[in-house]
């Protein structure tokens, strides 16, 4: 196995507000190989969205990176300037929102758009860059890619358009695009063909991908890696099939066995009590705790990562390991 | 069975609001939007006592007009709602409190400066199903009922998480007494482990109530869960309506076969990666929807019968039908590819 | 969460962190107090004629009158302690101001919410008939307004609400139809409670925090545009001065270094207007979400 492109270690993203320190994200480590899709999952304010902005140094006042590191293509972005880091920002790591209408300019035209993004980081004549752009357009499955470029982006619809914003990330064929949720906003049918393109595409262009979703079943047709996150920490990490199947993490096991799709039609749906905990104020110890069946006493203090064949999970009491597998 | 709620050719068409500017604009060639969409149109549906019929669509569908419609908070343009034969707007424009609803977004749907005790009472008191004196009790037993602590009546709704918010909620819609519930994506804003929560109480009082439901979603695994009956609406139409199992297990209509197979499953058995079952092109815009069959520029099957001629809803047997010309057909090309 | 985290002092507490709308809240506090109890704070009671003396006129600051008290802030062209003519004027501007405002913000509100509720026709009558009066200055309004009316303080009032009770109107409606198109209003209609309920238990009390807003830079507004038709000699009896005909009255001897007597009057009516904005900044600044770190 190669050097990974992107490597995360101990990241901690914290907001210091008036009402206390929001431990947004709390020593978050992954690595990403070249061409490998990650889905980073976790329900709202897990802090998956925080560690994708972390990752471009997107953090704004009055949060900011208090600790950890982020190597990307072997560089050390957490002390970078803001200038060197918008030198890679978009041109070696890029990102896709959820809502791509906020991401582009609603006065200019996608080819206007595409060639400012192309100027960021290179110098192209207009035909090279119009080239490109057409072409990349092709690749993201829009139809009659030369002339949409003369369009508005009000002209698109929403499905359109996130194709648009996927293919200004790979303009310059970044080494890592994060990708927060991009398909949510969009309807299943729009959804499955997004999916199914951004899954070619990482196989073709080399790559990687970090992709942040609250919904299992769309991390699961896609990643090959899942990394669940709960109150800002990773409490699961390992292949998709491997990890869904075979969870070790109690509130993994939990989220899994919650799904309308786990249970008999009409009977009742096996669900974790309780609700997320305030950021501002964590439990001692494991944050899932108060809500988990297999708690004790010792939850209380820290759990290291147990690693384990390729996995690795943040628990004292796993799941599923005394019990024999089935055969 | 007879039919508890019955929907009778509901039309509902949303003109654009012109301004005076506009409206000259247009008269004078200018490029002014004056189509109007039909969000539902001509469906007839049945819901019968005590089951919950699911309404499942893609956004813009229309299913949430439809829900609002049967609510009778929005009137339709054309057709009738009659629950138990009696019309759910009285005088043509006041809804009913035998339907009430509970909406998709709890941190919208409470008022934020109202305590939410006060939420839940001021229907049952302005309808005289309690008294100003009794209220507390009132309410504290329908908090007991939706799993929460009725000591929280004094609190506001930004003293509540997500899911116990949509608790209110449904404290506030049951605290009418309702016969009849309808559900506008009760779970889709909140998080997957608070979702089967909501769920659970959902199928527990629709049972002990022996509630009428129609329950609107966009996320199939929930409704084929909750669902008795199921209905998939596509631009404005019903195309396939019948018992879930059935629905689920063999879509009859072209459309709802490509639905179920451009939803992404949870992969648990293979390490292998899945193939997705992708719909081509996009749903049309509902202000010039396709003539014919609404479904036929994106279909495998369609023919040049499907382009004029717009399908009934036929039944295939005696509980379930489709609008489909070609249903039979298309469903056994599809099978030898 | 206990009683003690209450809206008000949740409120309080995010507002004490700004030393100076503090300040400036206790400035208005001091002020309207002064007001309040000009009879009881004054030297002399400015409005008696019979205390009065010419002798005591235009005297500097510092000057023992007649009444064998001194005038910290000299005398006016009457005779009257310039001190005491500013309690009792700053009683007069504040009354009116008040006054002015809170009809503004009642009649603004009405048409504003009723409006945004009830949509349509009567939406864009009353909406256009709006925007037409805003489209005019306030104080060519207010000028129209006194002359058509004629002079005393109802009528003043009267002209101040004409010429502001708009800025309320749009305010109301533009928070109204925000809040309208809210889902829990439409869930209050459905369930159904009566229009009337809706406004009065919904929409009112959720569009209450621009309008206060508002309403503090309005009454601040009022003032200075009394003060102004006051001193354009249109405003109260000479016998009633306010802030604006105290000014006013000094100021032919401006030129001739009898300054105090336009001069003190002004730097009351600046800080209280100052203070009530400051305050007013501040209260925006809490109500509104995305100024909000």
């Amino acid at each position: 196995m190669s050097d990974p492109v992107l490597s995360v270690k101990g990241l901690s993203t914290h907001f210091f507000t008036r009402a206390g320190v929001v431990k947004a994200v709390n020593g978050v480590s992954f690595d990403l190989a070249r061409g490998e899709i990650m889905g980073l999952v976790g329900e709202s304010g897990s802090g998956k969205t925080v560690t994708g902005f972390s990752l471009l140094g997107l953090v704004d006042a009055p949060g900011r990176i208090v600790e950890g590191s982020i190597k990307l293509n072997g560089v050390e972005l957490t002390t970078l300037s803001e200038a060197e880091l918008r030198k890679r920002r978009g041109h070696e790591i890029s990102m896709i929102f959820q809502d791509p209408i906020a991401t582009l300019n609603p006065m200019l035209t996608i080819g206007q758009q595409m060639k400012l993004a192309i100027d960021a980081h290179e110098r192209v004549s207009a035909a090279a860059a119009r080239s490109r752009a057409t072409e990349l357009l092709t690749q993201v499955g829009i139809p009659s890619a030369a002339a949409r470029l003369r369009a508005y982006p009000h002209e698109f619809s929403g499905g359109m358009r996130q194709r648009v914003a996927i293919a200004i990330a790979l303009l310059h064929r970044p080494s890592v695009i994060v990708a927060d949720e991009p398909t949510t906003a969009l309807d299943v049918s729009i959804q499955a063909q997004i999916l199914a393109k951004m899954r070619a595409l990482a196989r073709e262009t080399g790559t990687a991908m970090v992709w942040i979703s609250h919904d299992l079943a769309v991390v699961s047709s896609l990643a090959s890696k899942l990394a669940v996150m709960y109150a800002g920490r990773i409490v699961e990490e390992g292949p998709t099939a491997t990890l869904l199947r075979d969870p070790r993490h109690p509130y993994t096991a939990g989220l899994i066995a919650s799904l309308p799709a786990m249970a008999k039609p009409g009977a009742p749906l096996n669900q974790i009590a309780g609700s997320t905990p305030s950021l501002l104020s964590l439990p001692e110890g494991c944050p899932f705790s108060p809500r988990c069946t297999h708690a004790s006493g010792q939850c209380t203090t820290d759990a290291d990562m147990t690693q384990n064949g390729g996995r690795q999970w943040r628990c004292f009491h796993p799941v599923g390991q005394t019990a024999p597998e089935p055969a | 069975m007879s039919a508890f709620v019955q929907i009778t050719d509901v039309t509902r068409v949303f003109g654009p609001k012109l301004s005076l500017g506009e409206k000259i604009a247009a008269k004078l060639g200018g490029n002014v939007e004056t189509r109007s969409v039909r969000a539902v149109s001509g469906v007839t549906l049945s819901v019968r006592k005590g089951e919950t019929l699911g309404l499942v669509g893609e956004s813009g569908c229309g299913k949430s007009t439809l829900g609002r419609a049967i609510a009778g908070i929005l009137p339709p343009t054309s057709g009738t709602v009659t629950i138990d034969g009696a019309p759910v707007m009285a005088d043509g424009t006041k809804a009913t409190t035998r339907v009430q609803t509970v909406f998709q977004d709890p941190f919208a749907s409470l008022d934020p400066r109202m305590k939410v005790g006060h939420t839940v009472a001021e229907g049952p008191i302005a309808h005289g199903l309690t008294t100003r004196a009794d209220a507390r009790r009132y309410v504290a037993d329908w908090f007991d009922r939706v799993g929460l602590d009725p000591a929280w009546v004094e609190r506001h709704p930004h003293q509540f998480s997500g899911g116990q918010r949509q608790r209110i909620a449904i404290a506030r819609a049951l605290a009418m007494q309702p016969d009849v519930l309808i559900c506008d994506e009760p779970v889709a804003s909140l998080d997957v482990s608070i979702q089967a929560q909501i769920i659970n109480l959902f199928l527990e009082l629709t049972r002990d109530l022996a509630l009428t439901s129609v329950f609107i979603s966009h996320d199939l695994s929930v409704i084929q869960h909750v669902s008795d009956r199921v209905a998939v609406m596509y631009l404005g139409r019903i195309v396939e309506l019948g018992p879930v199992g059935e629905v689920f297990g063999n879509p009859a209509h072209p459309y709802t076969k490509a639905l179920f197979g451009s939803v992404p499953k949870l992969v648990l058995d293979a390490d292998e990666l899945v193939r997705f079952e992708t719909i081509e092109g996009e749903v049309p815009s509902p202000l010039s929807p396709p003539t014919g069959c609404n479904f036929h520029p994106r279909c495998p099957c369609a023919t040049t019968i499907c382009q004029t001629g717009r399908p009934s809803m036929e039944p295939i047997h005696d509980y379930r039908s489709v609008a489909c010309h070609h249903y039979k057909a298309c469903l056994g090309k599809e099978e030898h590819d | 969460m206990s009683d003690t985290n209450t809206p008000f002092r949740r409120f309080w507490t995010e507002f004490r962190e700004n030393k100076v709308a503090v300040f400036a809240l206790a400035v208005v506090v001091t002020m309207i107090l002064l007001a309040l109890f000009a009879s009881v704070v004054s030297p002399q009671n400015p409005y008696d004629l019979a205390n009065l003396s010419l002798m005591d006129s235009r005297r500097p600051p510092g000057f023992v009158g007649s009444g064998g008290y001194t005038h910290l802030l000299g005398t006016d062209p009457q005779g009257r302690d310039l001190l005491s003519a500013i309690f009792h004027g700053l009683r007069i501007s504040i009354q009116i101001g008040l006054a002015a405002g809170f009809v503004s913000l009642t009649i603004g509100t009405a048409l504003g919410i009723t409006a945004a509720y009830l949509g349509g026709r009567i939406e864009a009558l009353i909406m256009r008939l709006v925007d037409l009066q805003l489209s005019f200055p306030a104080i060519l309004l207010a000028l129209v307004m006194v002359a058509l009316l004629g002079q005393g303080k109802a009528q003043l009032i009267g002209a101040l609400v004409a010429a502001q009770y708009a800025y309320f109107a749009r305010t109301a409606y533009g928070a109204a139809k925000a809040e309208r198109g809210k889902d829990y209003i439409e869930a209050a209609l459905a369930t159904p409670l009566s229009g009337r309920l809706v406004v009065w238990r919904h929409l009112l009390p959720n569009c209450t925090p621009p309008l206060i807003v508002v309403a503090t830079v309005q009454i601040a507004n009022s003032i200075s545009l009394e003060a102004t038709l006051s001193f354009l000699g249109l405003g109260l009896p000479v016998t009633e001065p306010s802030l604006g005909m105290l000014i006013s009255n000094g100021f032919p001897y401006m030129m001739s270094g009898r300054y105090w007597i336009s001069v003190y009057p002004g730097v009351a009516l600046i800080i209280l207007i100052v203070a009530i904005n400051v305050v007013g900044d501040q209260v925006r600044d809490q109500f509104n979400p995305r100024l909000r770190k």
